[in-house]
């Protein structure tokens, strides 16, 4: 009973012991809001990995792909059954987009994919990517009349209105400058009557293609001169959804607000260059109609990525197989069901296609960015292991602080002692006082890491405010609120850990004190 | 004595302890010992020079005595005192209580003999500077019980040590803290901390020591009333000629040794 009476009275007059628990508490705090944040980051990128990547991937080394998807898609699925939810095949080439904007040619280097747009939807979370809502439901590669990106701010008009409203614009703009040239120079013949190739059929290999340079085939004049065909008023090129960070800046305008600024939005065209199949490869050159923007918020992707219609990119690079009527793909992706082993099904998939036979790279989404998340799996370790030693000084802080306690109570410990107090009795106070500390600085430390990381993002803000300057510049971080995720085993065994530091740190000042003498201890003055 | 575990060759209630045969108590024949010494040594070590205290020093107390131990600052007397009540162990000799050798059982049968057999009060009255003056009293008894058997008779406990108190004076200063206390007011509080486990002896240490002329003489009242009412055995060092004149025998420290009155 006197235990407990004297640490009640110890922890409310002994203020010197609050201020070292301040230590724990605040190491618990931040190891709370620590690892939440970072669960929350980690669990964002692997929702948005994961979502992109659909779980395994077979793809072939050589640019040309594996040959007829149909058939190993059969394969697969007499290999893995029930589990595949889903597979698509798609054409991956590397490529160059050229568009222009504001009378300059914007030249960009982007990942070009041809997808299904039936069954790439089911591997993977590429529809919720996208900005139009009917998109999202279903893709089609056609140009809509309007509504995209509802409800987002600085988005530009969008869709066949402002396909309409450029060639109105355009034609407009062009009788001024016949106007004008006609004025200074009557005798020079107008740009336009120039004769200009016009723009070659890609073929079946298209080597012998040669494609326009594009400074002399601008965009709006190649509409032009095909105008009798191909009006851009009505007509739309093969579609294709660009990454929205290709065509789009995101900076702060005067007022200091974030704002993005669009280069071409859907209802433009854009030029696209890439390798065909040939050996060695060739260039080939395209018009698209951008049909929609794709944003996953995952910035490697969204500045690199751009999807078109796959059997239009297998046949402008002459992947199609005349004769048996069978296309090169360049890998599959499969969806496995929920709670399949991914590693199961690539180990049983690379002991179909061995790698020395087939030349296929068989990977997990999460092989495939291993790299990535192990380098976040070690940054939280690495965090942890640090804040845990910021809790460990915090014990060291509390022996110290023990020490002198007891000194200073060594005659209080003389008198229970005299008074028939059993040496255990008098340790279990200094380790019970110790287990008091803990747990209070743990209580308090987990309570407002908690309170923190629920009001994280208000936080930030005031933190922004105070300082002038955003702790997430969302010119830089694409999300507009920080991901947490609060893991209630991790604080749990931050809290019991801190508490058992703190009890750990109080046995030894509490061993000293049970083996005061306790004559010399009432002695001592 | 029976929850008292006895050590190795130590003599039952029913067997006369040796100190018996060494020195009879001529005086009061009628009383039995309660407790005794014989042939207690002890020596300090200061700096690896060696300080002999008590050198063969045998005492005896009778039940229901008033006995004060006198002696020259360093004789000795505050050494006995703590080697008598197990604050402390001897070098050499033997320590009886009640014909009980108790100067070698274990630690946690010490601990109990102190908590429920041995009342003391000290110089420097050493009350516990956080605790009330009531919980300070209550001590004894929270020490003897753990928290359940406490709270059960917490009110009876408290009752007795208000009580208590109420005898020594002081029911006006429950919620005092011992700084608030004037030396005399400690004093008696402890005092009440001694009587609230009902020991058999209370050992006192120099109980008027700091204090002056009138608070002294209060406490010496207080100590005759409980040996007089209660018929209570004290054991009283003092080096005050004077208080030591107050009580029924006065033995000597000399050298070491003890030497009768």
């Amino acid at each position: 009973m006197y235990k407990w009476l004297l640490i009640s009275r110890y922890l409310r007059t002994r203020y010197i012991a609050l201020a070292s628990i301040i230590s724990v508490m605040l190491g618990v705090a931040t190891l709370i809001v620590v690892n939440s944040v970072m669960a929350g980051f980690g669990q964002e990128m692997h929702n948005r990995l994961h979502g992109i990547l659909s779980d395994v991937v077979i793809s072939s080394y050589d640019l040309n792909g594996l040959p007829d998807a149909e058939k190993h898609k059969q394969e697969i699925r007499a290999l893995l059954g029930d589990d595949v939810q889903g597979m698509t095949a798609i054409v991956q080439v590397p490529a160059m987009l050229n568009f222009q904007y504001d009378g300059q040619w914007h030249t960009f280097q982007v990942n070009l994919i041809g997808i299904d747009d039936a069954s790439y939807a089911q591997v993977s979370d590429f529809s919720a990517y996208l900005l139009h809502p009917d998109n999202q439901k279903q893709l089609d590669f056609l140009l809509r009349e309007d509504g995209y990106a509802v409800g987002r701010k600085n988005f530009p008009e969008s869709g066949w209105i402002r396909r309409r409203a450029r060639v109105e614009y355009e034609k407009v703009l062009r009788e001024q400058q016949l106007l004008e040239s006609s004025l200074l120079e009557p005798d020079k013949p107008s740009a336009t009557e120039e004769p200009v190739p016009s723009t070659p059929e890609f073929g079946e290999g298209g080597a012998d293609s040669i494609p326009p340079p594009p400074f002399a085939l601008g965009e709006n004049q190649q509409d032009l001169d095909r105008g009798v065909e191909f009006d851009p008023a009505v007509e739309q090129h093969t579609g294709i959804v660009l990454g929205i960070s290709i065509c789009s800046i995101r900076s702060r305008d005067e007022d200091g607000e974030v704002r993005d600024y669009y280069l071409c939005a859907p209802g433009d065209d854009v030029q696209v260059t890439f390798p065909n199949s040939g050996r060695p490869p060739r260039a080939v050159s395209d018009s698209f109609t951008v049909v929609d923007l794709y944003e996953s918020k995952m910035s490697e992707y969204d500045s690199s990525f751009a999807f078109v219609p796959l059997s239009r990119l297998q046949s402008l690079r002459g992947m199609v197989d005349q004769e048996r009527g069978v296309a090169h793909v360049s890998a599959i992706q499969i969806k496995l069901r929920e709670g399949a082993d991914l590693n199961r099904a690539r180990d049983r998939l690379q002991a179909r296609f061995p790698a020395m036979q087939y030349g296929y790279r068989i990977e997990t989404w999460k092989d495939m960015q291993g790299p990535l998340l192990s380098a976040v799996q070690l940054e939280t370790t690495i965090l942890n292991i640090l804040l845990f030693l910021i809790i460990a000084v915090a014990g060291f802080g509390i022996l110290a602080t023990f020490f002198m306690i007891v000194v200073e109570k060594t005659r209080d410990i003389g008198i229970l002692k005299s008074l028939g107090a059993p040496s255990r009795g008098v340790m279990s106070i200094f380790v019970g006082y110790g287990l008091a500390l803990g747990i209070m600085g743990a209580g308090i430390g987990t309570v407002l890491g908690l309170l923190f990381v629920e009001n994280i993002n208000q936080i930030a803000d005031g933190i922004g405010w105070l300082t002038g300057r955003e702790i997430f510049d969302p010119t830089v971080y694409y999300f507009q609120e920080i991901p947490v995720i609060i893991s209630p085993l991790a604080v749990v065994l931050v809290a019991t850990g801190s508490v058992l530091i703190a009890v750990a740190a109080s046995l030894l000042p509490a061993r000293k004190a049970a083996r005061l003498h306790p004559v010399e201890a009432l002695r001592y003055e | 004595m029976s929850s008292l575990r006895t050590d190795r060759g130590a003599p039952s209630l029913d067997s006369p302890g040796p100190h018996q045969q060494n020195k009879p108590a001529q005086e009061r024949p009628d009383t039995t010992v309660l407790l005794s010494s014989i042939g207690l040594e002890k020596t300090y070590h200061k700096a690896k020079v060696a300080i002999p205290v008590l050198r063969g020093a045998d005492f005896e107390v009778h039940e229901g005595e008033f006995l004060s131990i006198v002696g020259q600052s360093g004789s000795g007397k505050s050494t006995l005192l703590h080697l008598l009540a197990t604050l402390d162990q001897p070098d050499a000799g033997e320590i009886y209580f009640e014909g009980n050798r108790i100067d070698c059982l274990p630690a946690a049968s010490r601990d109990i003999l102190r908590n429920r057999y041995f009342g003391m009060i000290f110089q420097f009255y050493h009350l516990l500077p956080e605790l009330t003056t009531l919980e300070n009293v209550l001590m004894p008894t929270m020490i003897q019980l753990g928290l359940f058997k406490y709270w059960f008779g917490k009110s009876r406990h408290r009752k007795r040590a208000r009580q208590l108190l109420d005898m020594v004076g002081l029911s006006h200063r429950l919620k005092h803290r011992p700084k608030e206390l004037s030396g005399g007011e400690m004093q008696r509080a402890a005092i009440a901390r001694s009587l609230m486990s009902e020991p058999q002896i209370l050992l006192a240490d120099e109980p008027t020591g700091n204090l002056d002329q009138e608070a002294g003489q209060e406490i010496m009242g207080i100590l005759r009333t409980l040996n007089q009412q209660r018929n209570l055995t004290i054991v009283m060092v003092t080096h005050d000629q004077q208080i030591a004149r107050q009580t029924d025998r006065t033995v000597r420290l000399v050298e070491g040794r003890v030497e009768g009155s």
